[in-house]
């Protein structure tokens, strides 16, 4: 029964495959089943980023003193579900000037690579939808294909505020990226793995406790700053900061486009959490609780953190976003990686 | 660590890109209404700033002389509307100087009270807004409105109106204090200097915010005095000057209080006046309340007084500054002329020159650090 239901989902997979197997050729079934997980994850993520607006609301709602959404049934937990259909009941609007092409084309771009980010994410074992052997190289490069989302929105849109704001992302972006890698790197160095699941597996070691964030804490730290930069999350949100430039490169986006780029900016927040839980908190693994359940509390508790930066702190601005990146977060990073050498140096030298 | 570059500007990066002008407000979340600022950028570097103001007007000085002296009280009320009491105290006084009339002693402490209650108001809005002019998700903000919603409740209570009140009138106050106003009153003075303990906490010691404000629009003392600028604006420079001291109105001589002053000249100083000058301001609330008298509120003035020809200036530390009303009687019901010193109007005077080489994102900070309310700007 355990064994059931932490392993629910590959089983039903299995299960899945063996009757469609009987009276189709495999490479039928191989698409099918490949059409079957992605359906699934893609309502699963939607519910996922509805369920992170409404927390979101909520926990800024209590750290904020007041109460939040709670109206729209029980504790207002279908408020994010009358949101979508706002967003969707309103109308699409293509400013004349704007280039319609760059302008529709950035929404998807957006999307997709929030979505293929996923493509590497281990919910729990055996359910990854392609355990890629440079897992690791290819989340990082595709959450950098954002830039280009932002920079044609800001583009197309044709408006100064907007044009503003891609062009902060776009500084930003790539500016957080190579902190970014650099603090993923000590993680590798430890596993000796690029793949999402072999660095979970790495961490199985003392009873399945020891989590990359015990032999990795600079490494976890400068991560994290990073990602929350790359994510456009406060204290970095300045791509949208609503004070200054209103709302960046999205400002002039409405209706259903201004709902996907929500998605995609969620999708891609609860990417990086669900990244750092892999990395750094031993992914699925945990006592008691299916796997999977334990990947999701790890994710969540990581995106809690997100609310409460967003609670509490002031936005920098665009000189003292790349200073910190360039003059203190790559330089810490460095470091962390000549310090995960010199400690597996150790190490070896130790245990041969 | 962040601070060591004030302006965030590189020495050397020459203007090789196009400017661009980019168009801030009438409507834009963070000019405190419909204040517009045509900024020229070199990059996100502001190379020229054009103000225009005016979108507001509404032509009060001129209503003045339509309505009866009492009247005029709820068009004061419009002007500074986060800080009606002040506005209406301001009009009052120069109203009664030409009536030649004696404002009962209690009416005087109730002024003082509800005025300095208005001072905390006026100054949470400006501490709050200015917390999510730097970039915070409100929570200061929300912090500070939920204290000046209590005062919009005590006011609710004396005279049932939050903001446009038109309580203060000339010859004393509309109506006796209720006598649930002073437990509220005295409850609220008690806990407000641990509340601000709390908006200090969120904002003061927070790096991010020391760096977005320290050294960002820097007013030097002589200029702030050559553009005649008042309160926390002119406070945040250096110079100690406040009319509440310096040419005390009404019973202000009786309270021990401290005028604020910070040196710097920067967001920072005048946010730091802001914040202090509020607690100031809980002391004074707690010394009035403790002196109290009975008696009555209001003088024995007609609806429809006529002064003599004459006329009179008054002028009060409203919460943006100096406030003054000039007025000139013809014997008739209605002033001849009412002519009005507004501080936010006054204050707006300098943005121009703290704006040029600044980054975009420090125009919001420096136009929220002035503090201005639209309604009093343009009047």
């Amino acid at each position: 029964m355990t064994h059931f239901i932490n392993d629910f989902f590959p089983i039903a997979v299995a299960f899945i495959k063996s009757v469609l197997s009987s009276f189709l050729p495999s490479w039928i079934v191989d698409i099918i089943t490949i059409v079957i997980s992605i359906s699934v994850f893609i309502m699963f993520a939607t519910i996922v980023v509805m369920s992170l607006v409404y927390f979101e609301r909520r926990v800024i709602a209590w750290i904020q003193d007041r109460v939040g959404p709670n109206r729209t049934g029980p504790e207002g937990v279908l408020q994010p579900i009358a949101d979508v259909i706002k967003l969707f009941a309103k109308e699409d609007i293509v400013p004349t000037n704007a280039d319609p092409i760059v302008f529709k084309l950035s929404t998807f771009v957006m999307v997709f690579s929030a979505l293929l980010v996923y493509t590497v994410i281990p919910f729990g074992p055996g359910m990854i939808i392609s355990d890629l052997n440079i897992g690791v190289l290819y989340a990082v490069a595709i959450t950098g294909l954002t830039a280009v989302g932002m920079l044609m929105a800001g583009w197309g849109s044709n408006n100064k505020y907007a044009l503003l704001g891609a062009m902060r992302a776009a500084a930003q972006v790539i500016s957080y990226e190579i902190p970014l890698v650099f603090s993923i790197i000590g993680v590798v160095m430890i596993t000796g793995s690029l793949s999402t699941v072999s660095i979970v597996h790495g961490q199985e070691a003392w009873g399945g406790w020891r989590w990359n964030i015990l032999l990795q804490p600079i490494g976890f730290v400068v991560y994290f700053i990073s990602a929350t930069a790359e994510l456009n999350r406060t204290p970095f949100d300045l791509m949208e900061a609503e004070s200054e430039i209103i709302a960046g490169y999205h400002i002039e986006y409405s209706g259903v486009r201004f709902a996907l780029f929500f998605l995609a900016e969620y999708l891609n927040a609860f990417a990086v959490a669900c990244l750092g839980a892999t990395l750094f908190f031993g992914g699925w693994l945990g006592p008691i609780l299916p796997p999977y359940v334990w990947f999701i509390i790890k994710a969540y508790a990581l995106f809690f953190i997100f609310y409460w930066l967003r609670g509490t702190l002031p936005r920098v601005r665009i000189d003292q976003l790349m200073s910190l990146a360039w003059k203190y977060l790559l330089p810490a990073a460095v470091a962390n990686v000549v310090l995960t050498g010199v400690g597996i140096w150790i190490y070896h030298a130790l245990t041969a | 660590m962040l601070t060591d570059n004030p302006t965030g500007n590189l020495p050397t990066l020459e203007d090789e890109t196009e400017q661009i002008v980019m168009n801030m407000g009438p409507q834009h979340p963070s000019t405190h209404g419909v204040f517009r600022m045509i900024l020229t950028l070199s990059g996100e570097t502001i190379v020229k700033a054009d103000l225009e103001m005016g979108y507001l007007h509404r032509g009060v000085e001129k209503q003045c002389e339509e309505g009866t002296f009492v009247h005029n009280v709820t068009a004061t009320d419009r002007l500074d509307y986060l800080a009606a009491m002040s506005n209406n105290l301001a009009y009052s006084i120069a109203s009664e100087q030409l009536a030649g009339v004696e404002v009962p002693e209690r009416a005087w402490y109730i002024r003082t009270i509800v005025c300095e209650l208005q001072r905390i108001a006026s100054h949470c809005v400006a501490v709050g807004t200015f917390g999510a002019d730097v970039g915070t998700m409100f929570t200061p903000l929300q912090y500070a409105f939920r204290e000046r919603e209590m005062i919009l409740d005590m006011f609710n209570m004396i005279c049932g109106a939050r903001m446009t009140l038109n309580y203060v009138r000339p010859g004393g106050v509309s109506l006796d204090l209720p006598e649930e106003f002073m437990p509220a009153c005295r409850y609220f003075v008690d806990i407000m200097p641990a509340k601000i303990d709390e908006y200090e906490s969120l904002l003061t010691g927070n790096e991010i915010f020391t760096a977005r404000t320290k050294g960002v629009g820097v007013l030097r003392r002589d200029r702030a005095l050559d553009y005649a600028v008042s309160g926390p604006t002119l406070r945040g420079s250096g110079p100690a000057y406040d009319v509440r001291r310096d040419a005390p109105y009404g019973i202000y001589d009786r309270f021990d209080f401290n005028v604020i002053t910070e040196e710097a000249g920067d967001c920072f100083s005048r946010y730091l006046v802001r914040v202090r000058e509020m607690r100031e301001s809980v002391k004074i609330v707690k010394q009035a309340l403790d002196q109290l008298p009975d008696g009555p509120y209001f003088a024995p003035l007609s609806r429809n007084f006529r002064p003599a020809v004459g006329e009179s200036f008054s002028r009060i530390e409203s919460p943006k500054g100096e406030l003054g009303f000039y007025m000139v009687s013809d014997g008739s019901i209605a002033p001849y002329r009412c002519k009005i010193r507004a501080p936010s109007f006054i204050n707006l005077g300098p943005l121009r020159e703290m704006l040029v080489g600044h980054k975009v994102a420090d125009a919001v900070v420096i136009l929220g650090s002035i503090d201005i309310v639209l309604g009093e700007v343009d009047r």
